[in-house]
């Protein structure tokens, strides 16, 4: 067994995923491609659990199984936000979404804390809520 | 190049191009479809790899589990059936990147490993993975069952804005809800937690 042919797969399935990431715009296909990056570490644990010896045994197959899990919890909590964030937008596009708040002028715009000074609405109300919080 | 070079080189392949597939690909649900036909050549490439049990607990969760709710958040999501033109943003620096990383990598492990042979153990082990996961690797397994818990929690708890975060009752009424989207959430959350500290 050649164990440069698992590895080149993985290699170019990391790149794949890196790609898929930084050129999708809809969120469900960056999800798909972090898929990818995640199998890609898979066949290089196992590929190099076959290939070394290791003091563990079977340390790299144990570590591909908990990173399915991991890869598992990681889908179940993106694709809660992604349909929260299609409630909310009614769009999954992700270069949409907005990572600096808008700074309304006159609401107080410190840039140490962007988010409390996002509209004046919303400012207006967390001054409402304020006095909640002290109760 | 024996027998098993040459089916891991042909999963391989398969592998590979349905991975550029899903990245290229212009229909949503067709995505979903290729990454099926990838997680399966690289389930196949651990049957070959003599790792059983990491196979098919692949093709159990991933393809079977992972690839479902990626099609269910498709549907979800109410995306169009045919092929639509705004997935991508223009992409030379993803480009850049993401083939910079990949032929990097790959370049890196032929240079580590060359045209070596190494011989492969024997396969069905699944025995011997169950006692590293309950010996040696028992304490990361029940932090790992903490961590789906607190994921499951997790997607519920974001699922649900009404056991999201304690709003204040007074104002309740006079809130226009999902007018202002995130920003609003984010800000309530800001000024409760303002709140508190003081």
């Amino acid at each position: 067994m050649r164990p440069v042919i698992p590895y080149v797969t993985a290699a170019l399935l990391f790149g794949l995923g890196v790609y898929g990431v930084l050129r999708r715009r809809n969120a469900v296909l960056v999800l798909m491609a972090v898929e990818l990056m995640l199998n890609a570490v898979n066949l290089i644990l196992v590929t190099a659990d076959t290939t070394a010896r290791a003091v563990l045994p079977h340390g790299g197959q144990v570590f591909a199984l908990f990173v399915i899990v991991l890869a598992a919890a990681e889908i179940g909590v993106g694709l809660a936000i992604v349909l929260q964030l299609y409630r909310m937008r009614a769009s999954v596009a992700v270069d949409e979404i907005p990572l600096a708040e808008r700074h309304a002028g006159e609401a107080g715009g410190d840039a140490g804390e962007p988010v409390s000074a996002t509209t004046s609405g919303g400012a207006s109300r967390a001054a409402g809520v304020e006095p909640e919080g002290l109760r | 190049m024996t027998g098993v070079d040459v089916l891991l080189l042909a999963l391989g392949a398969v592998a590979v191009g349905s991975a550029a597939l899903v990245v290229g690909t212009r229909h949503l649900v067709r995505a979903g479809l290729y990454l099926v036909v990838c997680l399966g050549a690289v389930a196949g490439m651990y049957l070959v790899l003599a790792a059983e049990l990491v196979a098919w607990v692949q093709v159990l969760i991933y393809v079977g589990a992972v690839v479902v709710l990626l099609l269910f958040a498709v549907m979800l999501t109410r995306a169009p059936i045919g092929a639509s033109d705004d997935l991508d943003r223009p992409g030379w620096p993803a480009a850049l990147i993401g083939g910079g990383a990949g032929l990097g990598l790959a370049a890196l492990l032929v240079d580590a490993y060359r045209w070596t042979t190494v011989e492969l153990p024997e396969a069905g082990n699944a025995e011997r993975i169950g006692e590293q996961v309950f010996s040696s690797w028992v304490l990361p397994f029940e932090v790992l069952s903490v961590l789906l818990l607190s994921a499951l929690v997790g997607a519920i708890v974001l699922s649900r804005p009404d056991i999201g975060a304690p709003r204040p009752k007074t104002t309740d009424a006079a809130r226009p809800e999902a007018a202002d989207g995130p920003a609003d959430r984010a800000g309530d959350d800001a000024a409760g937690d303002r709140g508190r500290s003081r």
